[in-house]
């Protein structure tokens, strides 16, 4: 079992009102100095077998139809090896845009 | 590339300006140099870009649109006309009530949820603007065919949106419509409407006047967001060999939405803005310009000073932005405070970004450099009008020789029983709650109908009972076969829709949803659909009080059906008088109102049944209209009637499943002398209704009618658990109401 970690993030230039709602409460809660918050979403697959180019091509897919809107929101494919570090994986080839 | 001042146009006059890009025409171009006198700098190139794009300068419709006005009927209850951000309109006691419907077709095919979101959010900044309380928001929605992939990922998004966002600002969704037609595929249209109330002295209109007086920019942030998505985005076609022309998406924050509405409506309380223009398609660029154009003309903005969520966003980018939830007020120098201060108050973030001017220009200042410097009426008002070229498509004519008539109709009464089953659990004939059911209708507590009734209905003083009704009709396929006759038809079913609930109908809004004006069919259809609704509106005494178009809903040749969507405003004295459309009282009798005649071009039946699209929609005859919605409201206001419900596609069947399945009672139909049984049940004549009479009223209904000369049949009676038609078939409610119900959840539930 090794696991893939898929992170969500909206694209910079989308507004992020969960994110916005984070950071004005931060000073309410006597947290000073944080300029800007932006939230995402992390997904952690459990994969079955290796994780070779093959399965992280089918995450590729299934992170770009499924967990991400592709319109408002970016991905990034991490694998974690055995320490627990999580290695960014170069996208592929960029794919179609949209859906 | 340094900063492009007016300074250094001036003295560069052979810049390339990537205006081509910027979806303008070269002789736009070449009269944006004319008016200025040099080349524009890339800020100007901006404001101008998106000012004259057909979204914001209706530049092909607006000759048309004038008859809007050149036609418009005496009406007392228009206090407020076409042009300002919505109509306003007289309803009694002191009130006035706000409406428009707009359109957000492209943003919601490019991201459903947003889109669709971001479009409530649009209309409901117009009403505020108007300085009335948004009270309830509508939804006519037209998608392409139920079962196609893409429909399922556009339906439940477009419909999560507008639920999310109403939801999210307590306003009741009342009412819309649901269509699906192929034609629609890749131009889904969601086209959004609002009710606003106030009271007579709180209208306010958008305008800047007076020297001195600051110009606040309060709301979010202004960041990335659809940055030319009104000159690109609506008025070009789509073309998938252009992925950059494709615009970052708005998001909107409904909550913010409502900390502006509160915080609005304070201000406005406190007599504390000069002029408010809500910041929509075009942002910075339409507001500025246009709150100076309306006022004495003369502006100075102060760039540097909008709030911004991204701190690399260039000048022009600043004035394309499309962030959501901002708007501009011109306030006098000594209220600013406590403008500030309101704003303060509701976590609402202000900042004075300029001052009103005794001259004429609008000038835009930028790390201390002048980069825009222009007349602003030459950007908001004088942009370019097109005579475009018109004509009657060829393929008109033998899409109307194409008679419905020769379709095959049902031989037997078993083949009449199971084509009713078929039509009624159509995906455009069946039971639209599962949409219906994720908007919050009763919100408020004001809500005295919504979905599935003929029209929504809010009251709005709640001592005398005082309420406004709104529906909004259209339909493609009429016009698509006579787009004069019908965008009657939407208008004739819209009025009818508000007469049926009990309503006096008022005033018009509507939203015309059409493919590329460039194409001359497309034009023509357009044209012929103004000339029929002005014709229209000037006979039913119901003017237009505003609306939107939206052209290029096209994709290569094929455009959508024209479709223009009416929204009809009425007023009722006494909610608790209103007519709803269930058949509750066994025993009580049913009348047809109207003609019934053979017509079936267009129809539900002849689409469910042959597929078949040809022929002439029904004919119209606005005097029996009018007729038929005084019957209906004198019957409404002295109790002679318990139900009503409009026909209209789908006749009369469509109208009893309805009427039947709401009531939870049956109905025994008799076929009435001179019509056959499958005419009675099919047939889409306009100027119909049926209503429901009680025993002891039905002396008193009939001689009102046979005394003003509306035709009224009697049908049958409401009793029992099925829907039987004397000697063809019964129907039992429970078979009935699995077919009518099920089929939009199971589609996409």
């Amino acid at each position: 079992m090794a696991r893939v970690v898929v992170d969500v993030m909206l694209k910079p230039e989308i507004l992020d009102p969960q994110g916005q709602a984070v950071q004005r409460a931060l000073p309410r809660l006597g947290f000073e100095g944080i300029s800007d918050v932006r939230q995402g979403k992390r997904f952690e697959l459990e994969v079955e077998g290796a994780v070779d180019d093959a399965a992280l091509a089918r995450i590729h897919e299934l992170a770009e139809t499924f967990l991400a809107n592709t319109v408002i929101e970016d991905f990034v494919i991490k694998v974690e090896d055995a320490e627990g570090v999580e290695n960014p994986v170069t996208p592929e080839a960029p794919a179609k845009s949209g859906s | 590339m340094s900063l492009d001042t007016v300074k250094h146009a001036e003295q560069t006059p052979d810049v390339e300006l990537p205006w081509k890009e910027l979806g303008l025409k070269e002789d736009e171009y070449a009269r944006v140099r004319e008016i200025l006198g040099r080349r524009p700098t890339g800020a100007e190139l901006a404001m101008y870009s998106v000012m004259w794009s057909e979204h914001c300068s209706y530049k092909s419709s607006k000759v048309h649109l004038r008859q809007f006005g050149e036609k418009a009927p005496q009406s007392d209850a228009m206090l407020v006309g076409i042009g300002e951000n919505a109509g306003v309109v007289d309803v009694g006691e002191g009130y006035a009530v706000t409406f428009k419907v707009e359109s957000h077709n492209h943003p919601s095919y490019v991201e459903p949820y947003q889109g669709a979101a971001t479009g409530v959010g649009g209309i409901v900044r117009d009403i505020i603007a108007m300085g009335a309380r948004p009270v309830a928001v509508v939804d006519p929605l037209r998608m392409g065919a139920a079962d196609h992939p893409d429909t399922k990922r556009v339906l439940p998004g477009v419909v999560a949106g507008i639920g999310g966002y109403g939801n999210c600002l307590g306003l009741p969704n009342i009412g819309g419509e649901l269509v699906f037609d192929a034609c629609y595929q890749g131009n889904p249209l969601v086209n959004a409407g609002a009710i606003g109330v106030m009271r007579h002295e709180d209208i306010h209109l958008a305008k800047a006047s007076g020297t001195g007086n600051k110009v606040i920019l309060y709301g979010a942030r202004t960041g990335g967001d659809g940055i030319g998505g009104a000159s690109i985005l609506a008025s070009e076609t789509f073309d998938d060999a252009k992925p950059s022309k494709r615009p970052a998406v708005q998001v909107g924050d409904p909550f913010q939405e409502k900390l502006l509405i509160e915080c609005t409506l304070e201000a406005f309380a406190e007599r504390l803005v000069v002029g408010i223009q809500d910041l929509g398609a075009a942002g910075l660029s339409c507001a500025t310009s246009e709150l100076a154009s309306n006022g004495s003309g003369g502006m100075r903005v102060e760039l540097d000073d909008v709030p911004l969520r991204d701190s690399t966003l260039s000048p022009e980018e600043i004035l394309m932005s499309e962030s959501q939830e901002r708007m501009c007020a011109v306030v006098e120098p000594d209220k600013v405070d406590r403008f500030l201060a309101i704003c303060e108050k509701w976590d609402v973030i202000a900042t004075v970004v300029g001052e009103v001017t005794d001259g004429t220009r609008l000038e835009i200042f930028w790390h201390g450099e002048k980069i825009v410097d222009l007349d602003p009426r030459t950007v908001a008002h004088d942009g370019p009008v097109y005579e475009r070229p018109y004509a009657r498509p060829d393929w008109l004519d033998a899409l109307q020789a194409d008679d419905a008539a020769k379709l095959a109709r049902p031989a037997s009464g078993d083949e009449l029983r199971e084509q009713v089953l078929k039509v009624v659990a159509s995906p455009n004939q069946a039971s639209k709650a599962w949409v219906t059911d994720q908007y919050d209708r009763f919100v408020q507590g004001n809500t005295v109908l919504a979905q599935p009734e003929d029209s929504g209905m809010i009251r709005i003083n709640e001592e005398t009972g005082l309420g406004v009704a709104l529906a909004t009709d259209g339909n493609g396929r009429y016009a698509k076969l006579d787009p004069y006759t019908g965008a009657q038809l939407a208008l004739a079913e819209s009025y009818r829709n508000v007469a049926a609930t009990g309503a006096r109908p008022l005033a018009v809004s509507d939203c015309l949803n059409f493919g590329s004006p460039e194409d001359p069919a497309v034009m023509w259809q357009f044209a012929e659909a103004v000339r029929g609704l002005a014709d229209g509106c000037l006979q039913l005494g119901t003017p237009v009080t505003g609306g939107n178009v939206s052209l290029y809903n096209q994709t290569g040749e094929a455009a959508i059906h024209p479709t223009p969507v009416v929204a009809v405003l009425g007023v009722i004295d006494d909610v608790a008088r209103r007519t709803p459309i269930a058949f509750k009282e066994s025993g009580q009798l049913l009348y047809l109102l109207g003609d019934t005649r053979q017509e079936f071009g267009g129809s539900a039946w002849s689409d469910v049944v042959h597929g078949h699209l040809g022929g002439l929609p029904p004919q119209v005859d606005l005097e029996r209209e009018r007729l038929l919605a005084e019957i209906l409201i004198s019957a409404s206001r002295d109790g002679m009637i318990d139900a009503a419900h409009d026909l209209s596609d789908g006749g009369l069947v469509q109208a009893i499943t309805e009427s039947c399945l709401r009531g939870r009672n049956g109905a025994r139909l008799i076929v009435p002398d001179g019509l056959d049984a499958f005419t009675f049940l099919f047939s889409e004549s306009a100027g119909r209704a049926v209503v429901a009479v009680p025993r002891s009223e039905e002396l008193r209904f009939t001689d009102m009618c046979g005394a003003r000369g509306l035709p009224a049949t009697r049908i049958g009676v409401v009793d029992g658990d099925a829907v039987e038609v004397q000697g063809e078939f019964t129907l039992p409610l429970a078979e009935l109401r699995s077919a009518h119900e099920e089929t939009v959840p199971s589609l996409f539930g």
